[in-house]
C-alpha cells in the first residue's frame, strides 16, 4: 500500500480561516522512515533512544496553557509564542501540543493521530482499525516539510467510529481503550498518541516552536491549547515520549519526575491501561481516566487522590471530610503521585493546573476577561497578554480549574492574603 | 556576542549618566551585556523596558546603580548581584535574589519560589507575597547580614534550613481572624530571624524553630526595616509595627547532626 492510497485530502477542509493562497497544495511528501526500506524488526526510534529499557524519564521542562472558557476559538499563535519564551526550559528533545474544539466537522468521531516508526506498522494498524471501526476520513497529518526535525515518524491521523458489531454491549470509550492499548503494545512501531473526539495532540522530538511549525499549528483553532517543552535528563527523547500523553481526550502536560511511576503503572495495568510510551507522565492520563471516567469521581476528588492531603492534615478536617480522604487514600493509595511535579490536565471543557504538595515545580496562574491561563512562568503569559485582571501563584496541592460555560476559575488555592497584583 | 560588539542605541539616552533599554526580543545574554556595558561605561540609572522572562538580570553587577524593571523579569533575577538597587514594577519569578551579596531589589507585586535563596547580604522589600521556600537557607556572616521583608504572606516552608539574616512578615490583608496558610516554616532552621505578624497555629511551625517574644534588641531591627518598606511602597510604618510580633528562632545550631550518626 503506498501513502496516496489512503490519503484522501490534504487536511485543508481543516483548516478554517486561512486564505486559500496560503493553503498548502499537490501532495504532502512522503516523510523519512518510508523513504529508507527500513523494515519490521530492524533498529526503531524507540531502540535507539532508550536502548536500556529505563523504566522512566525524568524532566523539568516548560508548560503553558489557555483558555477561553466562552467556548470562542483561537489559533495557535499566542500559544506558540507563549511556550517559546520559555525555550530554555526544554533542550529540544520534546515539545508538544493539545488543541480542544480542533475538529468540529468531525466532532462525532474519535480522532486517531498515529505515529509508524516503519511501513509494516502502518500496515498492520490499518488493518486493525479496518476490522474494528468505520473510517470516514483517513490522511497524512499535513506538516511543513522545510522545518527540520530529526526523525520524524510517519504521521497519520483517522476519524473513527466504532462498528456496533465489534462493540459487543461496551461502551465505546472503553472498547477504544482497548484498541489503542492493543496497537501501542502489540504492533512494533505504531503509537496512537491522540485518541480524542474533536480534540488533538500534536508532538514530536524537537523545541515546541518548531514542532508547531512543523505541524502548522497557527492554522488551526481551538478554544484550550495546552504546550509542553520537554527537558529529559534520564533517556534522550523520542516523538511518542514527548507531551502531552493522551487517551480519550485527556490530555497531560507535565514538568517534573513521578518517582511512585513503577506503582501507578501496575496498578493502572489491573485496569487494562498498558503504560507503552516510557515515560512517566503517561500513568497520569489514564489515572485520570480510570477516576473520573470509570468511576465517576470529580476532579476535586481525583486530585486528592494524586496529591492526597498529608496524614497530619486530615485529622485535623471535620469528621466527615476525614471520612472521605481517608477513603480516597486507603482506596486509591497507589495512585497517589509522588516526587515533584506541576500538571496540567485538560479534557473537553476543562483545564486544571496542579502541583505536588510541597510544589517542587513552578506554576502561575492568571486570567483576564474570559482568558484562563496556566504556566511555568508569569513572562510567558504576560508576553502573550500583558494586562491581566489577576496573576497568582496557587498553594502546592491545590488545584486550579477553568470550565466552560463562565464558571472560569473554581478552585482558585491561593495564598491567603495575596493582593490581586496586575 | 561580547559586550564590545553590542552598540548602545537600544534606547534614547535620557540624561548624562542614565539609559532606557528596551529588552524586548532581547535574550538573557544580550541584556545582561549590555547591562555590564551600562554599567561599564558608568551610568547610574539604567531603566529597562518590556522585559519578559529574561534571567539572571543583574548578575555580578558590582556598582551601586539603580535598575528600574517594567514588565516581568525572568528566573534569579539579582543572582550573586553585588550592589545595584532593582525596583521590579510588577511581579518577580522563581529564585529572585538568589544568593546575591550586597543591594537592595524591591517587587511592587509579588515574587516567586526561593525568593532570597542563600542570600548574603543586601536587602529584599516584596509587597505582596512570596511563593514557596522564600529564605530557604539565608545566611550571614560578621557585617553581611541579609534581610527579607515581605508586606503579605509567604507560602510553605518559609526559611527553610535558615542559617542567617532576617525575615519579617507582615501579613497585611490578612482578614480579621485568618491566618497565615504557610506550613513548615523554618523546617531546618539554624540560624538568624523570623518575625512573624498575623496567626500561625502551632502545626504550621516547623520542629526545629521556637517562638520568642521580642525584645528590645529585635523592635530595633524591626523599626528599621519596617521603616524601608514602608517607604519603597508609601505606607505609614507606625501601622505595620502594630500588632503582635513572634519572633521564631532556631532551637538548635546543627538540627541534624545526630540523623545519620551518633555522639
Amino acid at each position: 500500500m503506498t501513502i496516496g492510497e489512503i490519503r484522501k485530502g490534504n487536511g485543508d477542509h481543516l483548516l478554517r480561516g486561512v486564505p486559500e493562497g496560503l493553503r498548502p497544495s499537490g501532495r504532502i511528501r512522503p516523510l523519512s522512515p518510508f523513504q529508507g526500506e527500513r523494515g519490521r524488526g530492524e533498529r526503531s526510534i524507540e531502540a535507539l533512544n532508550n536502548p536500556y529499557n529505563d523504566d522512566k524519564v525524568i524532566s523539568a521542562c516548560s508548560l503553558f496553557g489557555m483558555m477561553d472558557v466562552s467556548g470562542k476559538v483561537f489559533s495557535g499563535k499566542e500559544i506558540i509564542r507563549a511556550i517559546a519564551n520559555m525555550h530554555v526550559r526544554s533542550n529540544g528533545l520534546g515539545g508538544g501540543f493539545a488543541v480542544y474544539g480542533l475538529y468540529p466537522r468531525y466532532a462525532d468521531y474519535y480522532a486517531f493521530h498515529l505515529m509508524y516508526m516503519n511501513k509494516q506498522a502502518r500496515a498492520e494498524t490499518e488493518d486493525l482499525l479496518r476490522e474494528n471501526f468505520h473510517q470516514v476520513l483517513a490522511e497524512e497529518i499535513p506538516v511543513n516539510p522545510c522545518i527540520a526535525v530529526s526523525n520524524a515518524p510517519g504521521l497519520f491521523r483517522y476519524f473513527l467510529e466504532p462498528e456496533p458489531a465489534s462493540l459487543n454491549g461496551r461502551p465505546a470509550d472503553d472498547f477504544v481503550i482497548e484498541k489503542v492499548m492493543q496497537i501501542n503494545t502489540c504492533i512494533e512501531g505504531a503509537f496512537v498518541f491522540s485518541s480524542g473526539k474533536n480534540m488533538g495532540v500534536f508532538k514530536g522530538a524537537a523545541y515546541p516552536e518548531d514542532i508547531a511549525s512543523y505541524f502548522r499549528l497557527e492554522e488551526y483553532e481551538g478554544y484550550l491549547w495546552t504546550a509542553h517543552g520537554r527537558f529529559p535528563t534520564n533517556t534522550p527523547g523520542w516523538w511518542g515520549g514527548a507531551h502531552p500523553f493522551n487517551i480519550l481526550d485527556w490530555t497531560v502536560v507535565h514538568n517534573g519526575e513521578i518517582s511512585s511511576y513503577g506503582i501507578n503503572r501496575r496498578y493502572l495495568e489491573m485496569f487494562g491501561y498498558a503504560c507503552a510510551l516510557q515515560t512517566d507522565t503517561e500513568v497520569i492520563a489514564y489515572a485520570m481516566d480510570l477516576l473520573m471516567r470509570r468511576h465517576k469521581l470529580p476532579m476535586e476528588a481525583a486530585v486528592s487522590v494524586l496529591a492526597p492531603a498529608f496524614w497530619e492534615e486530615i485529622e485535623r478536617m471535620p469528621a466527615a471530610k476525614q471520612e472521605l480522604h481517608r477513603a480516597l487514600r486507603t482506596v486509591y493509595g497507589s495512585l497517589l503521585l509522588n516526587g515533584p511535579f506541576t500538571v496540567i490536565i485538560a479534557r473537553q471543557g476543562e483545564m486544571m493546573g496542579l502541583t505536588d504538595r510541597i510544589r517542587l515545580r513552578p506554576l502561575t496562574a492568571a486570567t483576564r476577561g474570559d482568558m484562563f491561563f496556566l504556566s511555568s512562568e508569569e513572562s510567558a503569559i504576560r508576553l502573550v497578554c500583558p494586562e491581566l485582571d489577576r496573576a497568582w501563584i496557587p498553594m502546592g496541592g491545590e488545584p486550579v480549574i477553568a470550565r466552560l460555560g463562565g464558571t472560569k476559575v473554581v478552585a482558585e488555592g491561593a495564598v491567603a492574603a495575596g493582593r490581586a497584583a496586575c | 556576542m561580547t559586550a564590545e560588539r553590542i552598540p548602545m542605541e537600544s534606547g534614547p539616552v535620557t540624561a548624562m549618566d542614565s539609559i532606557q533599554i528596551d529588552a524586548a526580543g532581547l535574550t538573557t545574554q544580550q541584556l545582561n551585556d549590555l547591562l555590564r556595558r551600562a554599567v561599564a561605561d558608568g551610568l547610574k540609572k539604567i531603566e529597562l523596558r518590556n522585559v519578559c522572562g529574561q534571567r539572571y538580570i543583574g548578575t555580578d553587577l558590582d556598582q551601586p546603580v539603580e535598575i528600574d524593571i517594567y514588565g516581568t523579569p525572568g528566573n534569579d533575577l539579582g543572582s550573586f548581584m553585588d550592589g545595584p538597587r532593582i525596583r521590579v514594577h510588577g511581579n518577580a519569578q522563581d529564585g529572585c535574589g538568589n544568593t546575591m551579596n550586597q543591594g537592595e531589589i524591591v517587587v511592587y507585586g509579588h515574587a516567586g519560589d526561593i525568593t532570597g535563596l542563600s542570600a548574603r547580604g543586601g536587602n529584599i522589600f516584596v509587597r505582596d507575597y512570596v511563593g514557596y521556600r522564600a529564605a530557604i537557607h539565608m545566611k550571614e556572616y560578621q557585617e553581611q547580614k541579609p534581610a527579607l521583608v515581605i508586606g503579605g504572606t509567604a507560602q510553605d516552608f518559609l526559611g527553610e534550613y535558615m542559617a542567617g539574616g532576617t525575615v519579617i512578615v507582615l501579613g497585611m490583608e490578612l482578614k480579621p481572624g485568618e491566618k497565615h496558610r504557610a506550613r513548615f516554616i523554618g523546617t531546618g532552621m539554624h540560624g538568624g530571624a523570623i518575625y512573624l505578624r498575623g496567626e500561625v497555629e502551632k502545626y504550621q511551625l516547623g520542629k526545629e524553630v521556637g517562638v520568642k517574644e521580642l525584645d528590645d534588641n529585635d523592635r530595633a531591627a524591626l523599626g528599621s526595616l519596617v521603616g524601608e518598606f514602608a517607604r519603597h511602597f508609601s505606607y505609614e510604618a507606625e501601622g505595620l509595627l502594630q500588632g503582635k510580633f513572634i519572633k521564631l528562632v532556631p532551637l538548635y545550631l546543627r538540627p541534624y547532626g545526630r540523623l545519620y550518626a551518633s555522639g
